[in-house]
């Protein structure tokens, strides 16, 4: 337990890891669902014009 | 070797590069920054004037690493854009942005919280380097809301693209505000004469974590600049046959 009481700094050591983490799963997210999404609507659109013609 | 880059400057050769190159930096990345974690968490010694607090050293100094080469980054992406007409290299720059900000946001974050428990205080106005730091986030946060405000992209480009050059003297203001002035902030750790002042038990993982998170950088980095370059090039006919091409698949 003491591992990870990190001498009475255990709140401020772990919620820098917890927000480190927080920062690169958000970066990690964000990027994919951003190109997810205009992949998805650039190919609406492309189909679309494609049947108008 | 020029053909490479010649190559590499073509938007449909990039978009297509970019994603093989991507889990190459991302998987050597996330192992990296696992290693280094766990090192500085539970293997490295504690420090004898900061005790376990020091740790957090292994997620602050990262995170203003990248928070000013990302910006640095930008403003040389925004140079060759400038310079060379570079389509995508403005591509680069706005796609840097967003995650610059991010670390940026989780230096200033991470450093409050570790100055609370070792100087008393979560912040000090008039303290250089948290003041040069802050400068920096908003210089990000001015970046893309220019990038917003301005609906032409070719003038976003240069606009952007003047102001992270202007804002890139901001970087090394950051680096020396603790030698060239009095701060609460210690002086630097790493790059300094005579070498590392740390104990190569509690180096080896903040360098782990410093090149882990430059690869993750880079794949996060690699994933924008595709989806920047799809948006600037939806009307051409590459992307045509590649959304389709997709969708036969």
């Amino acid at each position: 337990m003491t591992m990870f009481d990190m001498g009475d700094y255990g709140p401020y050591v772990w919620t820098c890891f917890g927000l480190g983490l927080a920062v690169l799963v958000f970066n990690e997210w964000q990027a994919r669902r951003r190109h997810k999404r205009l992949f998805r609507d650039v190919q609406v659109r492309v189909r679309a014009k494609e049947g108008e013609q | 070797m020029w053909t490479f880059f010649h190559k590499l400057g073509s938007p449909p050769h990039f978009y297509r590069l970019s994603l093989l190159f991507s889990p190459w930096l991302a998987i050597p990345g996330y192992l990296l920054i696992a290693w280094g974690t766990y090192t500085g968490l539970f293997v490295a010694p504690e420090d004898y004037q900061q005790r376990d607090a020091f740790r957090i050293i292994y997620i602050h100094v990262p995170a203003a690493y990248l928070a000013q080469m990302t910006y640095a980054i930008m403003a040389v992406a925004g140079a060759i854009g400038l310079i060379w007409r570079m389509k995508l290299a403005h591509a680069v720059a706005a796609a840097a942005a967003p995650i610059g900000a991010s670390f940026c946001i989780l230096m200033l974050v991470t450093g409050s919280i570790w100055g609370r428990p070792m100087w008393g205080t979560w912040w000090e106005w008039g303290d250089p380097r948290l003041m040069s730091a802050l400068i920096l986030l908003f210089l990000y946060f001015g970046l893309i809301a220019m990038r917003n405000a301005i609906s032409d992209t070719a003038k976003a480009d240069k606009a952007c693209a003047v102001l992270a050059m202007v804002g890139a003297l901001n970087i090394p203001i950051i680096r020396f505000s603790v030698d060239w002035w009095t701060s609460l902030h210690q002086g630097a750790t790493l790059i300094r004469r005579g070498g590392p002042a740390m104990d190569a038990d509690m180096l080896w993982p903040l360098l782990a974590n410093l090149l882990g998170f430059s690869l993750v950088l880079g794949a996060v980095l690699l994933r924008r600049i595709r989806t920047e370059v799809l948006y600037r090039e939806r009307r051409k006919r590459w992307v045509r046959d590649l959304v389709l091409g997709s969708e036969a698949a």
